[in-house]
């Protein structure tokens, strides 16, 4: 111990690996070619890609909640209706810019689950999940007393905030092309920016110290209170932030579909059981399994979704299977066998053989194994 | 023939190997303590008879039958009863119920009915209707040993029955012990006070890391030969 | 006056349909410490089954419902045993979502074999007969019949835990299922029996739901929220403190339907909200928890 020299730590922690690595090069490509992709794909594409990036979107911060942190909410539909009829409120009440509108109806989600947190963090574990349903239950219930915004039978936003909303129409002089294809590509962009922003958001927080913290709760909530970690407060910071997500995430695809009503809006199959679908098929509590399970979901939504009834007792069979035979998913169960980690979370622990006295090393170690 | 017999009995905890093949014996009708220091694999072998750990089908036998591996639920019906460490008594019964619930297996009456545990154990029926655990320490013990009796085991297994208890209440509890035997019961004690297993066993195996270090009759055993077995060098 | 009185009335002998609802959901949490998402499901199931009974055999509902009650019991028992057995355990996510994938695929099951139609559970009149009271004010025959339905599965639950040696077993997996084991009790294979009388008292629930108002594959979990509302509003732990739950909720609901139909639903759930804000724990906690 006396050899240890204060000046230069010997050992560094690091969540990089060589395969994160080359994954991070592929990832700047990839949002490259992918924001380039209006300018050579066709209206189908851009329909379809929408679909799985806002369906994305919803399944990191599903994940971030139930993964990361044990809040198994069955009502997600909650923010994203919220989020949606939000959008309208804004665009047809106050006129706002659709754009400018998706984050301020995510903001007053956010401002919403606050106070919301208070009631269902009462409940514990299964009935916090059945809590979160009757709150979705109270906002759908009460949207479709205002009758403003179309009451029970819904409503659809006019023409300034879809075909002449600001951004359309500067892509419109940008292209030369029609409004309604404009707006396909616009849609496209913001949701593209958002499950860019949902995997960056989800990622850094885990990255941070307070990634760390929901490590802790999550592998022991007594213990991680005895070192300091408040576990409620990591909680409804985690709830909060995957309202502000849920919120913006609807807002964005009530304004590419462009009519809303309480029952779609604060659809249970729709915003949870898919996402759930997405996440549990994926791969539970990592950041790759939303993107794997998000692609798999549409392949069979594509080929089975019009056998309707049938497709969904499949899906709720299907999820059933991989959580009892495969519970880490596919991506979970890829990365095991050949420990792939293309979104590193888990720290390790490495010593600096150039740097410092070389004496000093084997000290560091011992310290490290007492630990 | 030996009641119960184990060879080699090894037992692990996940990654964690607890016991490095056992050889143990007890004959009908005979009491045997187990002794060791703490961690050194005592609980852990009781857990391995009565099914809570897994263990090879042929490393334990009870009446000729091998029942390594077997649920503890039937292990429980060929007559191994489980006093277990810590008392464990069921908190939402009552002291009756909690003794009753030891019939659970039982399909025709034996010795060990409701009133002969409140014969044994007199204070109990004054208690019986009592939440269990409302209960002192040392009568919390005799409803474990009752609600095991009540199983009409043909071996009964004692795992620290003495743990934080007066001494005055540790004598109670051993007083009834030749009364248990009365009944045809064999007894396998865990204990860490010594003194207290040497009186009241017929042979004792004495337990350090996992492994038997030492057993034999308790007048054949030197201070020294227990106090090495016990704590090593 | 007279309105007041007979709105609290309507609600209260509502409740005792939530009552009913919730009675085999508590039932299983209180076992198992399991939350099944498709019990709601599981009652819409089990109407289905008596009129699908009353339709093959040509048989009045009450004889099919008698009928139904050991096929439930069946059902419940291969379901636990066969399915949800594998699934709990410490971690609550795998349980949860796996009974949620059963109530998407009961629900669309019960849409692709019986359509999205309204049915209903008809016999000769009890569902429309009333007693006369006071002030000209009627008391239906059905909801009083459903109310002592809740009051009698509730001492009928209540006798089978605190009165048999099954009770007993019950409560000691409880409380701590490896104890249970030494005493010889397979607590898999008790989980199956609860769950069987889980599935029991919701055909009891179901054909009263059926013979009170229409019903269709898509009302379940309505029905769940119904049952678990009046739970936590109960206070887990206590039969009778879900009874209070539930008619707390009905009394609510029948209030808020009066002053809009709209309102019904929303007020129940707001009761259910205020309870949670105010007594957390439920109106009627147990003791010792």
């Amino acid at each position: 111990m006396a050899m240890t020299n204060a000046a230069a730590p010997r050992f560094a922690i690091r969540t990089r690996t060589p395969v994160s690595t080359i994954a991070a090069v592929c990832c700047v490509v990839l949002v490259v070619v992918l924001a380039a992709l209006p300018f050579f794909a066709g209206r189908s594409v851009m329909q379809n890609m929408f679909f799985i990036l806002t369906m994305l979107s919803l399944a990191q911060f599903w994940n971030l909640l139930a993964g990361y942190s044990g809040l198994i909410s069955v009502g997600q539909q909650a923010f994203v209706g919220l989020g949606a009829y939000l959008l309208f409120a804004w665009t047809i009440l106050g006129g706002v810019d659709p754009v400018l509108a998706i984050v301020l109806s995510g903001a007053i989600a956010a401002l919403v689950a606050l106070p919301t947190s208070f009631l269902v963090f009462r409940l514990k574990g299964a009935y916090f999940a059945v809590g979160t349903w009757v709150v979705a239950e109270v906002f759908r219930l009460i949207l479709a007393q205002v009758k403003i915004l179309g009451g029970g039978t819904g409503t659809a936003l006019p023409k300034e905030a879809t075909n002449d909303a600001a951004f359309v129409q500067w892509i419109v002089q940008m292209t030369g092309e029609r409004a309604a294809v404009a707006r396909d590509k616009a849609d496209y962009w913001l949701a593209l920016i958002l499950a860019i922003g949902a995997i960056g958001l989800v990622y850094g927080l885990l990255r941070s110290r307070r990634g760390l913290a929901l490590a802790a709760i999550r592998d022991n909530e007594a213990a991680s209170g005895s070192v300091g970690v408040d576990a409620t407060r990591m909680k409804r910071l985690v709830y909060v932030v995957s309202a502000f997500g849920a919120g913006m995430t609807g807002a964005l695809i009530y304004l590419a579909k462009a009519r809303i009503s309480p029952d779609a809006a604060f659809s249970l199959i729709d915003w949870t059981a898919f996402v759930f679908f997405i996440v549990i098929i994926g791969g539970i509590a990592t950041i790759e399994g939303p993107i794997v399970g998000v692609l798999i979901f549409w392949l069979i939504q594509n080929e089975l979704s019009s056998f309707g009834s049938v497709y969904l007792m499949l899906l709720g069979a299907l999820a059933i299977i991989v959580m009892l035979f495969f519970p880490k998913g596919v991506w979970g169960t890829l990365a095991e066998r050949f420990d792939l980690h293309l979104f590193p979370i888990r720290r390790s622990l490495e010593f600096a053989s150039a740097a410092g006295d070389p004496k000093s090393s084997p000290a560091v170690e011992e310290e490290i194994s007492h630990d | 023939m030996a009641l119960l017999e184990t060879r080699g009995l090894t037992a692990r905890y996940g990654d964690f190997k607890a016991l490095f093949g056992v050889d143990f014996t007890i004959e009908a009708g005979e009491t045997v303590a187990i002794i060791g220091a703490n961690g050194a694999g005592k609980s852990t072998f009781l857990r391995a008879i009565c099914g809570l750990l897994a263990s090879a089908p042929e490393s334990i036998r009870f009446d000729g039958e091998a029942i390594g591996g077997v649920s503890p639920a039937r292990i429980v019906r060929r007559g191994i009863a489980m006093a277990p460490e810590g008392r464990k008594l069921f908190p939402s019964l009552s002291v009756e119920e909690n003794l009753s619930v030891g019939a659970w297996s039982q399909k025709t009456p034996g010795y060990w009915t409701l009133r002969s545990v409140y014969e044994l154990f007199p204070m109990l029926w004054e208690r019986r209707l009592s939440p269990a655990t409302a209960l002192s320490g040392g009568q919390q013990q005799m409803v474990t040993i009752g609600r095991a009796l009540m199983s009409n085991p043909r071996l009964l297994l004692c795992d620290e029955i003495s743990l934080g208890l007066a001494p005055i209440v540790i004598r109670d509890i051993y007083a009834a012990l030749p009364r248990i035997k009365q009944g045809g019961v064999s007894l396998v004690i865990v204990e860490q006070d010594i003194a207290q297993a040497m009186a009241v066993a017929d042979r004792v195996y004495c337990f350090q890391e996992g492994r038997v270090t030492l057993s034999g009759a308790p007048a054949a055993l030197s201070r020294d030969a227990i106090h090495e077995a016990y704590f090593g060098h | 006056m007279t309105a007041i009185f007979d709105t609290i009335l309507q609600g209260v002998l509502l409740g005792g349909l939530y009552a009913l609802f919730a009675a085999g959901l508590a039932l299983i949490f209180g076992v198992m410490r399991l939350v099944n998402l498709a019990h709601g499901d599981l009652i819409v199931l089990a109407a289905y089954l008596i009129l699908l009974i009353a339709n093959a055999l040509h048989l009045g509902i009450i004889l099919s419902f008698l009928i139904a009650l050991p096929l439930m019991f069946a059902a419940g028992y291969v379901l636990q045993a066969g399915l949800l057995n594998r699934v709990i355990g410490n971690d609550i996510l795998v349980p949860l979502l796996t009974t949620f994938g059963l109530s998407i695929i009961l629900q669309n099951a019960m849409l692709t074999g019986f359509s999205a139609d309204s049915r209903r559970l008809t016999t000769d009149g009890i569902e429309t007969a009333s007693l006369p009271l006071f002030n000209g004010m009627a008391i239906g025959i059905m909801p009083l019949l459903t109310f002592a339905a809740a009051v009698g599965v509730i001492v009928a639950l209540n006798q089978l835990f605190y009165r048999t040696a099954l009770g007993r077993a019950f409560r000691a997996v409880s409380d701590d299922p490896v104890t249970a084991r030494l005493m010889g009790i397979d607590d898999k294979q008790l989980f199956a029996i609860a769950m069987g009388v889980a599935l029991t008292v919701c055909t009891i629930a179901a054909l009263f739901l059926g013979l009170r108002a229409n019903f269709d594959p898509t009302i379940g979990p309505g029905r769940l929220i119904f049952a678990f509302e009046a739970v936590i509003i109960g206070g887990l732990g206590s039969l009778w403190g879900t009874l209070a739950g539930g008619v707390i909720l009905g009394v609510a609901q029948t209030i808020g339907a009066s002053i809009n139909p709209e309102w019904q639903l929303l007020a129940g759930h707001l009761a259910f909200l205020v309870v949670l804000a105010v007594a957390p724990r439920g109106l009627f906690p147990r003791a010792v928890d």
